[in-house]
């Protein structure tokens, strides 16, 4: 019954929540940069402004596409605050952005392609590490499902301080932040215009963003996961901390700027070994 | 039980007449023909075994008539071998052929093994015959249509198709005959003929890449061939048995590793992998027939049958890590190549490494793994290099690169090689779910490394087949059309292997429960269900429903009514989206092309330490198991 409501507070709300991340994400940073900047509903607005635009689209398959992706989400998801697998969780989320990559290269824009290049590099870059999380909560709780992992007495984050860090360091590929931007960004006059974006425009670009809300969310109930154990105080301690892991990705998403694909790709591998690796050996030997 | 001298006796009668049909359309007629027929004895053959209880049958106690014209035709292959390496001038085939068919005569000749069965049928035979008659028997059928379009390309190339389909039932013959051998001196006969058939095919279009291919080919598998040997000696001296069953009971691990070796180099794990890269000089029915039903098949099939013996003990650990290597290297090496067959080549080393892998733990769960990615490897791969082929002949080129915009120039192949390239590694495809299953093995049996190597290569792998899929899927208008030559019987093939896939798919618990898990049980011995039947079906239902969402959007997003714009191209579009204004103010036309990483993942800067790396763990392990069998 819980997981239901779980699952319907997941489906209806995460697109808020999603939203108005997004909307203090922005006052955060302008007031990182000494502006004022935009309302905190303001990524609303522009959502509503999206959905009232006129349809026109580069080819027939951009928005079918995008859909997938929005729908495939919002499965990963729900499996996800159902308890299910999170292993089979994060592979359908690499399905999902499969479909982000084919609705970009569906046309043969030469930003929008490209921006699907990187996007395929990024996946490539934080994959083995969201793979080693999972192997790390299943070496931790002997389980890869979601629904066991929370009723254990301890948090796993004791377990997987190495995997904590690492999957910090990797989301922000995933959260699409600097300097991890690579396949697009907010700005659109840079060297790549808006990467895999570049060839969407109104609804199709607002269920793309609709469905990085999703993806947001989801992102957090997998550090939630970190810290949540069968105590009911846990929970509050795991709000507070996913609210301070979202304080430091917007604070470094401000303060470093866009690295290469080689540096992007290099530095995750090495911090998957030696954070997440290490952390797996060790607890592959004390388990 | 009567029904199996006609399963191999069928092919090999096939084999003998195709030299002497020269009318090609007869010969077409026969090929669908002896296909049919091969297909069918099979099904005989299954439903007779099913409907007498599906109890492992043991057969043929004593054979001496067949024993001595194995013999003969051992002698037979090693004269061959001996006059194509005086032919062509090279010494290591003759050293290496001579030497482990002396040493398989005198250890015949020489002791006295006790009477016992000399084929056996068990689950795991069926599944192979299956995976033979009908993945082998639709690409014979792919091959009368291809082969046409092939010499319609190559004029240069002698034209040798009575002979090639002559091999490709051969070989079909040669595979279940070693799928049904449980005496080691019949498998190794069968063992044999099968290296040296794909010698001969790899060599068909006897150009000096292809010879030296094909000797490339023959040594590395003669090699294993030798491994075989040295254990069916040692077997028979030491234990006095030379039945598989028995390296698995009282072997020791210095038979195992002997066999080790003739598996790894049978399925082309490193070091041996630059045979079945050289492969594909061949007409691409060969590729397909080596990589999915055959060849490469038989060195898992050797693995995975002696894998309950690898547990735990340091043949197991070499064989495990040799294999995991293989996949995380291959499909590095994977994403430097533009030439969609190379791509294939080595993601089959790749996937085989990940069921070597697999095999090598020696657990119901990785063994449960392992069978599951055979089965779905050997019907994606079949379907992929089959559409490649058509593109080839359709197109001119096998370049990834001219694939662009595949899907508007040529619907049907991009989208049969659209699910093959699905099959192989996105979420609504088993393919996965072998992956979940292995992984949690790994975990399970405490080897770090190997979980490791499975993180990481599973990421490259991703970026591999997503840029290919990436580019098949792109709209852009050609710039001239194409015909499609692809001929029926190719189209037949295709659409029979797409189908099974996407059946595989969809009746995925019942694979596991009706296949899978008996197999499991027969090799372990024991009656404990890898993955109970609810998280089956849960996940069946999950990939189904994944499977399903993109049909449901496409009717959603097709009543929106939209208008159709041009490409950004920073405003110097030329009218459609195919040229751009240039700095001189010409037009230019758009070239996009995909991302290869060639100076980080390129084979000149990781073959050659893989290599080094693969065999130095191989000698250790070999001086270590010798040390301690002395």
């Amino acid at each position: 019954m819980m997981n239901v409501v779980f699952v319907i507070a997941y489906l209806v709300l995460a697109p808020f929540i999603g939203g108005l991340l997004d909307g203090v994400d922005r006052i955060i940073s302008a007031r990182m940069q000494r502006r004022k900047g935009p309302g905190l509903l303001q990524p609303f607005y522009d959502l509503g402004k999206l959905f009232s635009k006129e349809m026109i689209a580069v080819n027939n398959v951009q928005l079918l596409l995008n859909l997938s992706y929005l729908v495939i989400l919002m499965i990963a998801g729900s499996m996800l605050f159902a308890g299910a697998d999170l292993l089979m969780v994060l592979f359908i989320l690499s399905t999902a952005d499969m479909f982000l990559i084919m609705a970009a290269s569906s046309d043969s824009s030469p930003y929008a392609n490209m921006g699907a290049s990187r996007e395929m590099l990024q996946m490539m870059a934080y994959e083995p590490l969201t793979l080693l999380v999972a192997v790390g909560f299943y070496l931790t709780t002997g389980s890869f499902h979601v629904g066991d992992i929370i009723r254990e007495p301890v948090s796993a984050v004791a377990w997987m301080p190495g995997l904590l860090v690492g999957f910090m360091f990797t989301t922000a590929i995933k959260f699409r932040k600097s300097p991890f931007d690579l396949s697009t960004s907010h700005h659109a006059h840079q060297e790549m215009v808006k990467g895999i974006t570049t060839e969407m425009s109104g609804t199709t670009l607002a269920i793309m963003n609709i469905a990085e809300y999703y993806e947001m969310v989801l992102l957090f109930g997998i550090f939630f996961l970190f810290f949540v154990n069968s105590t009911w105080w846990s929970w509050i301690v795991a709000f507070v901390i996913c609210g301070v892991i979202f304080f430091l990705e917007t604070l470094w998403d401000n303060v470093s700027a866009r690295v290469k694909w080689k540096t992007l790709l290099y530095s995750c591998w090495s911090v998957t070994l030696v954070a997440g690796g290490v952390n797996i050996l060790i607890l592959m030997l004390v388990k | 039980m009567w029904i199996i001298p006609f399963l191999i006796g069928i092919p090999v009668l096939l084999a003998v007449i195709f030299p002497f049909m020269k009318n090609e359309k007869s010969r077409g007629y026969l090929v669908y023909a002896g296909a049919g027929i091969v297909m069918l004895t099979t099904v005989l053959f299954i439903v007779s075994w099913i409907t007498s209880g599906t109890l492992p049958w043991t057969l043929y106690t004593s054979t001496e008539f067949v024993d001595h014209l194995m013999v003969a035709g051992d002698i037979f292959l090693m004269c061959l071998i001996v006059y194509m390496g005086i032919k062509y001038g090279r010494l290591l085939p003759i050293v290496l052929s001579v030497a482990q068919t002396i040493l398989m005569l005198y250890t015949e000749f020489t002791t006295e093994v006790k009477e016992a069965p000399h084929m056996m049928v068990d689950w795991f035979t069926i599944l192979m015959c299956i995976i033979i008659a009908f993945i082998g028997g639709f690409i014979c059928i792919y091959t009368v249509g291809y082969m046409k379009g092939y010499h319609a390309h190559h004029r240069d190339v002698q034209d040798r198709q009575p002979f090639f389909f002559s091999m490709l039932f051969l070989f079909l013959g040669a595979m279940f005959g070693l799928v049904l051998s449980q005496s080691l001196i019949w498998m190794y006969f069968f063992w044999e003929i099968t290296s040296v058939i794909s010698f001969l095919m790899i060599g068909y279009t006897r150009s000096d890449e292809a010879v030296n291919n094909s000797f490339c080919a023959l040594w590395m598998n003669l090699l294993g061939g030798c491994g075989f040997a040295v254990a069916i000696a040692w077997m028979a001296n030491v234990d006095g048995t030379v039945q598989l069953l028995d390296v698995l009971n009282v072997g020791g691990e210095f038979p195992l590793i002997c066999l080790a070796l003739a598996g790894l180099t049978k399925s082309a794990q490193l070091p041996f992998s630059t045979w079945l890269l050289g492969a594909m000089v061949a007409p691409t029915p060969s590729s397909a027939l080596l990589h999915s039903a055959t060849m490469v098949k038989a060195g898992v099939y050797l693995l995975i049958r002696i894998s309950p013996a690898f547990e735990g003990n340091l043949t197991g650990i070499i064989v495990s890590s040799i294999g995991g290597f293989t996949f995380i290297a291959a499909s590095m090496m994977a994403i430097a190549q533009n030439d969609g067959k190379k791509v294939l080549a080595f993601s089959t080393i790749s996937n085989l490494g990940l069921i070597v892998g697999c095999a090598g733990i020696g657990v119901e769960e990785t063994v449960w793994a392992a069978v599951f990615l055979m089965i779905f490897h050997s019907v994606s791969k079949s379907m992929l290099f089959q559409s490649v082929g058509a593109t080839e002949n359709t197109l001119g080129s096998r370049d990834i690169e001219d694939m662009h915009g595949l899907i508007i120039r040529v619907p049907k192949l991009a989208y049969i090689m659209g699910i093959g390239i699905a099959g192989m590694y996105l979420a609504p495809f088993g393919m996965l779910i072998s992956k979940w299953v292995a992984l949690k093995a790994f975990v399970d049996s405490g080897n770090f490394v190997l979980v490791l190597f499975i993180a990481y290569g599973s990421a490259t792998t991703m970026f591999y087949w997503t840029k290919w899929l990436a580019k098949l899927l792109c709209y852009h208008i050609p710039r001239e059309t194409v015909k499609d030559v692809t001929r029926k019987d190719e189209y037949v093939s295709m659409f029979f292997h797409a189908a099974v896939m996407l059946l595989l798919c969809l009746f995925l618990p019942l694979v596991a429960i009706w296949v899978v898990n008996p197999i499991v049980r027969e090799l372990f011995g024991n009656s404990t269900d890898v993955l109970s039947m609810s998280v089956l079906t849960t996940m069946a239902i999950m990939l189904v429903s994944i499977f399903i969402v993109p049909v449901v959007m496409f009717f959603i997003s097709r009543r929106s009514h939209r208008e159709l714009v041009p490409i950004y191209m920073n405003g110097i579009n030329e009218g459609d989206n195919r040229y751009f204004t240039n700095s001189y103010g010409g037009k230019e036309h758009l070239y996009l092309s995909n991302w290869y990483l060639r100076f980080e993942f390129g084979r000149r800067h990781l073959r050659i330490p893989s290599i080094i790396l693969a065999s130095a763990v191989l000698i250790v392990g070999f001086c270590i198991v010798i040390g301690g069998a002395i």
